[in-house]
């Protein structure tokens, strides 16, 4: 396949750059650990607010300061790349780290004598490990090895997200950039809009995949075969040991965690392909997936720590890719900052629409009839920006 | 007969069947549903498979 991408180096002798620098996937729940047992030795509350600092101040600043990387590994190095089981490794170290922080999380919760807005913070810290965590599962579930998408299992179980693993390669992956993917979020949509759509509209696209899987084997949805209802098993064997031996004192935080946790895999969903639709051919069927349906951005150090997620137009192109082969593509959308800066704005829907509306127009050259527009405020969003379209077809 | 993905390279094969996916072995291809994605990559549809010379 032809690489349509600048910067290739040259092939010979290439070694990836990056190479230890994915490492910074797997320090972000060693930091949490580090964060929790400092504040066990010390009392320091700020420790517990890490992750408030971390998603909405460090991040972002650090992708202000570094900058963008648009480079590509040169194409005859990408099966080497790819064949390399140290960046397996790596997806592996974080899991273990991850589950240790939720259960040192959940033992200061109850025993730290927290007053409730330190306890939040704790939460909301450990949820960040756990939120992060999901796109470790992301990686490991797109795998084929039955470890890795076992893994991939373990790592959601935290915040109750197993059916992720069914629904983002059968459901999302299938209907990206249409109407009918609950994941995929629309123009003039808010973030808060969005979260409770795709929620459900995930679980039940969850469901219904392995229902009809379960059906065609025979076999009726509640069976234990249903990889849902596996996969939320693990949840509640983890839940139930913690509550087991640390009381139910541990519950509001273990319920809080999980739900930040996975609003910010959903907030990331948000971001990935807002407005964005695949055409509809005179045969029923979508057109292919291509780079232009998703947001990229190549800001260096979120994409580090987040694998390469937001080199996002390849990885739909090509989901089995691993991390660490991922390209930029010239012409994709590209986002005006990394993930991590985005989620902030994506919380303020004012300032996500100011920002990301013109970009959706521009990008539709102001064919407001390709646009994947959210269908309440349909009329409304056409005579809003009708000029502004006008303008830019014309252009 | 196999059929490949032409995006992953995952391949049918009906002497084997899918039986994770419901489809035992020696399902035919024909039995299969035209919208049926790929299990490996789901970017691709059963229309979308090629079918492999009769090898190995």
């Amino acid at each position: 396949m032809s690489n349509p991408s600048i910067a290739t180096a040259p092939e010979q002798k290439w070694a990836d750059p990056k190479r230890y620098l994915w490492l910074l996937g797997p320090a972000v729940p060693a930091i949490g650990i580090s964060m929790l047992v400092l504040f066990w030795q010390t009392e320091m509350v700020w420790t517990l607010w890490f992750a408030v600092g971390l998603i909405h101040i460090v991040l972002p600043a650090l992708d202000w300061v570094f900058g963008e990387d648009a480079a590509n590994p040169p194409d005859g190095a990408l099966q080497a790349l790819e064949n390399d089981r140290y960046y397996s490794w790596v997806l592996y170290a974080f899991v273990p780290l991850q589950l240790a922080t939720t259960v040192l999380g959940a033992w200061l919760a109850v025993t730290a004598n927290l007053p409730w807005y330190h306890l939040i913070g704790l939460a909301l810290s450990v949820g960040l490990i756990n939120g992060i965590a999901i796109n470790t599962a992301h990686e490991l579930g797109h795998k084929k090895s039955k470890f890795d998408r076992w893994l991939a299992r373990v790592s959601l179980s935290p915040t109750f997200y197993g059916h992720f693993y069914v629904e983002h390669n059968r459901g999302h992956h299938k209907n990206v950039a249409t109407p009918e993917d609950a994941a995929s979020s629309r123009f003039g949509e808010s973030f808060w809009a969005f979260l409770p759509r795709t929620v459900v509209g995930s679980l039940r696209s969850a469901w219904h995949l392995e229902a009809e899987r379960l059906a065609r084997l025979g076999k009726g949805v509640w069976s234990r075969d249903n990889e849902n209802l596996q996969s939320w098993g693990m949840s509640v064997l983890l839940f139930g040991a913690i509550l087991a031996v640390l009381g139910w004192a541990a519950f509001p935080f273990l319920l809080i965690q999980a739900v930040y946790g996975f609003s910010l895999l959903e907030v990331v969903n948000y971001l990935e392909h807002y407005g964005l639709l695949r055409r509809k051919g005179a045969d029923g069927r979508y057109e292919r997936c291509q780079p232009e349906h998703s947001w990229n951005s190549n800001h260096m150090v979120t994409n580090l720590f987040l694998y390469h997620l937001q080199r996002h137009s390849d990885h739909h192109a090509n989901p089995t890719r691993r991390y660490q082969a991922l390209r930029h593509f010239e012409h994709s959308p590209q986002l005006p900052s990394g993930y991590a800066g985005m989620i902030t704005l994506a919380y303020c829907p004012p300032i996500w629409f100011a920002l990301m509306n013109k970009r959706v127009l521009a990008h539709y050259k102001g064919d407001l009839g390709r646009i994947n527009l959210h269908p309440p405020k349909r009329a409304e969003l056409i005579a809003r920006y009708a000029d502004e379209a006008r303008a830019l077809a014309k252009a | 007969m196999r059929y490949r993905c032409p995006n992953c390279g995952h391949v049918y094969n009906e002497a084997n069947g899918e039986p994770h996916e419901g489809f035992p072995a020696g399902t035919s291809w024909k039995l299969i549903p035209d919208d049926w994605a790929c299990p490996g990559c789901a970017v691709r549809d059963k229309v979308d498979f090629e079918p492999e010379p009769d090898a190995a």
